[in-house]
């Protein structure tokens, strides 16, 4: 038999089903049903890993998911997933696990020296060891705190699991399926309501599964657990979800549930996600998660083979695993007892049963002492003696005085505590409920319901199997009825045996060890120890938020479900402050530890953000155009030819477009249809400059102020007729100016009779910029006379391009003779095709967003965003002409009086143009008045736009500077880290200053 | 995540179908001209800070596009209230007092 720590008989693991799987390289076998840690144990292996801070060996300490030490790394596909916890972890065939944080090997591990070194370790020692000199903190203590701390190493590969995501509503959600969960579940599905059921492990049954004497309806526990949920299973209104974990519970009973769906497989169907995320909205919420055992805080409590004595309950009779071969049972309260003699029935010799109380229940003693099971009542355990596994227990006498006088030793291969019992209240506190302490119980519990939930059996501290179920069933039908107004008479289950025990403790166990040389721990998985808590106190940390931060108890993946109330006791102590004064902290989601790949599902790589695409597209890509992102949309940057540079290739574009002409995608920009008998007016309202007497076919440059006065937008109004008239708006800014427009006229303005549309995907369109623009649209074009006279610059028509309805501009961004031609979308690639043939005939070239930015800075046109940064006024970016002088209102207009924006000092928008014209300014740069300014002047502003312009043959940049427009043909300083660069301050128009290009 | 209720399309739908867009009641000034520089600020950037019911603008934006009110308790987040824009803001403390907060 290669199990010797395995029952004869018993448990709920399939013994004709043997598993094999490795653990650190080493081959072991196990059975079905197992998880690692219970096939771990009955290997006989305790010590399963290093602890984070000493290095000191640690072995399985519970049989759940508030595990601190058996956090393991699991192979699989190829990669290994960090921090498992092996309680969780279910055993398949050839499953391959490795222990953590420990070099070079788990027996052997050289970083233990810093348990020999731990003085040097208090709480709060990095924030005192590592703090000088300050050029270490990056490059010397960080690295060296991030290797030697730390549990596993995360994954190398991107994740090559697929993840699920499922929205559901029910009536009745109940979290937790022990027997409080699994009345409840009775109850509320009887009444017809649709029931959710979830449980974070393999099997439904909770504490039932390890209940080996109780009964229920005359049934061994474990056979109504297996009925109750063949019945729930069968009925079309509940679901059951095991291997489901709620880990969040959010406002308005929305829940988030964690389903693994393949991780306990040896080889899953691929077509199935490794996880599932249950978006839950249910009407009322059964949190029934049961309590927790605590552990006891004595000295050397963190040797292998010691573990809590319902872990050790569990393992014997769920998974049929002796936890040792000889085992003393510390203890102060009596549901250990229980502990003890299960293990006894399987014939492993209890050494000693040592209870903290002077008189245990005497039932309890008589049942001891008949099976010969020595009892030490009024003992303690002071230390534990053994390396990689516990040898034997010190135990001391609680005299009255309060001291302890040795008590000898007893030697045992295993050592099972229980410090008491604590409600699992997390859920209850994420849904913002505040618990409240129960003298009685020792324990916070549940207080008043803040949504519509209720905490059942061990979760608010209630106990005994058969108070439990009761509260179970009632707790399920008042859901339901809540829920859905109907009830139901459910036969109610009748349990014998499971009563409640009464005893526990909180905070440290006391001793009689020198107290400067021993450890007691509070949080495993953080190496906390009692005088870390009390040494905070003493540093003056008053607050438990404080206390936690700086000691870092309760900052386990368990979040302090083990720790936090003997962290609360100590620290009460050491203050001299009852519990109820010391504070609790907040639990959070998630419950436990949870993968990213849930949270993000299907929304990784294609899927992460949707991709708008041109019209022009496909012929770019074929085109070898070159892409930048604009938000979601990909535009093309610039089209190199063979050979070219970027560089070389949007200086070809410029000279081009300024020279023949080119073809520019601006299907991107916002385009909004304004149409009403109220149209101008809303305009008029909306934007700085008049639009009442534009006439129909004419168009007019926008600028677009919040009603503080700054620049949020600009674009091109044409008016198509009287009570119609599209409009532009930037490619980013187009869903806000919808937004906003709709704001105004839904609530300030519900009298004006407009509607707007947003039409930006409804049209393609094509820029032709350039002198021979006319001729390259002109053969396609019906319907319109295109000459100057009859087309002016800034005119719109409707009009057709090669027979397609078409709406076309007169207007330019390039400064050239420009069109822009609007067809409807699924035109475009046609209008794209036709252009692109048509410029080669007049030596034209396709343009991207690069040049176009080019050619706008060197007409000082500013890109609102870029030029601007919402603190820029219309007087300060130089356009003032853009207001309409006579208007009454208009957003913005108040605004614009304030005293600050009117006031001297502000930044204006101005050009700038280097000494040296080759060197060229980087966007972003600070400008100064002085070549060397002293560290700390404040800057007089910073460029904003910077290129190479090849009309001028020179390099360009516009810049807000304080008092700008003042200050022309004044020199600036931009000072960068090889030097500054001189420059002067010009108009930020540099090129056709008159216009006389555009009026062609 | 909240559960909103359209007073328009008369559903309850998930927060993300909406936009929250600040205090209520705010309404723009009539004649801009004789507001004083204080006011003006006031309008534009002052707002409520409320611990309690507090009435503010909702837009069912990938919905119906409308704008509402709702009324919210900003601890409980729970809503008391939900109407259209244009009605009158509810009594918030008789509001406050029948929902028990």
């Amino acid at each position: 038999m290669s199990q010797p720590f395995r029952t004869e008989k018993g448990g709920r693991i399939d013994r004709g089903d043997q598993l094999t799987f490795m653990f650190d390289g080493e081959q072991m076998q196990g059975h079905k049903g197992d998880t690692l840690a219970s096939a771990l144990l009955a290997n006989g292996v305790h010590l399963v890993g290093r602890s984070f801070k000493y290095h000191r060996p640690r072995g399985i300490v519970t049989a759940g998911s508030e595990e601190p030490n058996a956090l393991v790394g699991i192979y699989r596909k190829g990669d290994q997933t960090p921090n498992l916890r092996a309680t969780q972890v279910e055993l398949y065939q050839g499953l391959e696990a490795i222990s953590q944080n420990r070099f070079p090997s788990l027996s052997f591990d050289v970083g233990a020296v810093n348990d020999l070194l731990s003085p040097l370790f208090p709480a709060g020692f990095y924030y005192k060891t590592f703090m000088w000199p300050k050029s270490f903190w990056d490059r010397v203590y960080e690295p060296i705190i991030r290797a030697a701390a730390g549990l596993g190493r995360p994954p190398k590969n991107p994740d090559h699991d697929s993840y699920g995501n499922i929205y559901e509503h029910c009536d009745v959600l109940i979290a937790g399926s022990g027997p409080a969960g699994l009345a409840a579940a009775l109850a509320a599905a009887e009444t017809g309501a649709k029931v959710i059921l979830c449980d974070e492990q393999a099997q439904f049954g909770g504490s039932l599964l390890s209940e080996a004497n109780a009964t229920i309806d005359g049934k061994a526990a474990g056979d109504w657990v297996s009925g109750t949920i063949a019945k729930l299973s069968a009925m079309d209104n509940v679901t059951l979800l095991n291997r489901t974990t709620a880990f969040g519970y959010f406002a308005h009973n929305y829940i988030a549930l964690a389903e693994r769906v393949t991780e306990h497989m040896s080889d899953p169907d691929p077509k199935l996600p490794r996880e599932r995320l249950w978006q839950v909205r249910a009407k009322e919420v059964v949190i029934a998660s049961g309590a927790i055992e605590r552990p006891m805080v004595f000295p050397e409590n963190d040797r292998p083979g010691i573990l809590l004595a319902d872990a050790g309950r569990t393992y014997l009779n769920r998974y049929g695993v002796k936890v040792g071969h000889k085992v003393v049972v510390a203890t102060a309260c009596d549901s250990a007892w229980q502990a003890a003699f299960d293990l006894n029935d399987h014939g492993v010799e209890v050494a000693a049963i040592c209870d903290m109380r002077e008189t245990p229940p005497e039932s309890l003693v008589s049942i001891a002492k008949a099976r010969g099971i020595r009892v030490e009542a009024g003992c303690v355990v002071t230390g534990t003696l053994g390396r990689k596994r516990i040898k034997a227990a010190l135990i001391g006498r609680l005299m009255t005085s309060g001291q302890v006088a040795s008590g000898g030793q007893i030697d045992c291969d295993a050592l099972l505590m229980s410090g008491g019992w604590t409600p699992t209240v997390s859920l209850y506190s994420q849904s913002r409920g505040k618990v409240v302490w129960d003298q009685d119980k020792g324990a916070y519990v549940p207080g008043v319901s803040v949504q519509k939930e209720r905490s059942v059996g061990g979760a608010k501290g209630l106990y005994g199997l058969q108070a439990t179920l009761e509260d179970g069933y009632a707790a399920g039908e008042q859901a339901a009825k809540a829920a859905t107004g109907k009830s139901a008479a459910v036969t109610r289950a009748v349990a014998s045996g499971g009563e409640a025990g009464s005893g526990g403790t909180l905070g440290a166990i006391p001793h009689d060890r020198n107290p400067a040389r021993v450890k007691a721990f509070v949080d495993y998985q953080n190496d906390v120890t009692a005088k870390d808590v009390k040494l905070a106190v003493r540093e003056g940390m008053q607050s438990i938020e404080h206390i936690k931060r700086y000691t870092t108890t309760g900052m386990a993946t368990d979040q302090g479900r083990l720790s936090n109330m003997n962290a609360l006791q100590i620290a009460s102590g050491a203050l001299e402050r009852p519990v109820t004064q010391v504070g609790l902290t907040t639990f959070r989601l998630p419950y436990t530890p949870t993968s990213f790949g849930l949270f993000a599902g299907v929304s990784r790589g294609d899927f992460f953000d949707p991709v708008r695409k041109t019209p022009s597209h496909e012929w770019a890509v074929e085109n070898g155009g070159v892409f930048e992102d604009v938000g979601q949309w990909k535009r093309t940057w610039y089209f190199p030819k063979s050979g070219e540079d970027m560089h070389a290739a949007v200086a070809r574009e410029c000279k081009m477009v300024r020279e023949t002409v080119g073809l520019f995608d601006a299907s991107t920009l916002g385009k909004i249809e304004v149409v009403g008998p109220d149209a101008a007016e809303f305009l008029e309202r909306m934007y700085t400059n008049p639009w009442k007497k534009l006439a129909p076919g004419r168009c007019r440059y926008g600028l677009l102020l919040n009603d503080a006065g700054f620049i949020v937008d600009d674009g091109v109004m044409g008016r198509l007729a009287e009570d119609r008239f599209h409009i532009t708006t930037t490619t980013g800014g187009a869903p806000n100016v919808f937004a906003t427009m709709e704001d105004y006229l839904q609530t300030e303005w519900p009298d004006l009779d407009v509607w707007i549309t947003s039409t930006t995907e409804q049209y393609a369109v094509a820029a032709v910029q350039g002198p021979k623009a006319r001729e390259v649209i002109a053969p396609f074009i019906e319907g319109i006379d295109l000459s100057a006279e009859k087309l002016p610059h800034m005119s719109v028509r409707e009009c057709t391009f090669a027979g397609v309805p078409c709406r076309l501009f007169r207007i330019s961004f390039t400064g050239e003779l420009g069109f822009e031609i609007n067809v409807p979308k699924r035109h475009g690639k046609m209008m794209w095709e036709t252009l692109a043939k048509e410029i080669e005939k007049h030596n034209g070239v396709p343009y991207g967003t690069e040049t176009m930015h080019v050619l706008r800075a060197e007409k000082g046109f500013i890109i609102v965003g870029q030029d601007t940064d919402g603190t820029v006024t219309p007087h300060d970016a130089g356009m003032s002409w853009a207001i309409g002088k006579k208007k009454h209102d208009f957003v913005g207009k108040r605004g614009l009086e304030r005293p600050d924006l009117v006031a001297e000092g502000r930044k204006q928008l101005v050009g700038l143009l280097t000494k040296d014209p080759k060197v060229k300014l980087e966007e972003g740069a600070q400008i100064t008045s002085r070549g060397a300014p002293k560290t700390g002047t404040p800057a007089e502003g910073h460029v904003t736009s910077s290129y190479y312009s090849p009309a001028l043959d020179r390099n360009i940049a516009l810049a807000i500077v304080k008092n700008g427009q003042a200050l022309e043909g004044k020199t600036l300083y931009v000072p960068m880290p090889d030097g500054s660069i001189e420059v002067e301050v010009t108009s930020p128009v540099f090129y056709d200053k008159e216009g006389a290009r555009l009026n062609v | 995540m909240l559960l909103v209720y359209c007073p328009y399309c008369q559903v309850e739908r998930p927060e993300t179908e909406f936009s929250c867009r600040g205090q209520a009641h705010i309404a723009r000034p009539a004649d801009p001209d004789t507001v004083s520089d204080e006011d003006w600020v006031e309008y534009l950037y002052l707002r409520d800070n409320t611990k309690g019911v507090y009435a503010e603008r909702w837009r069912h934006i990938h919905g119906c596009g409308r704008f509402f009110n709702a009324v919210r308790h900003t601890v409980s987040d729970d809503f008391l209230a939900f109407y259209k824009a244009g009605e009158p803001m509810p009594d918030l403390d008789t509001l406050a007092k029948e929902a028990g907060k």
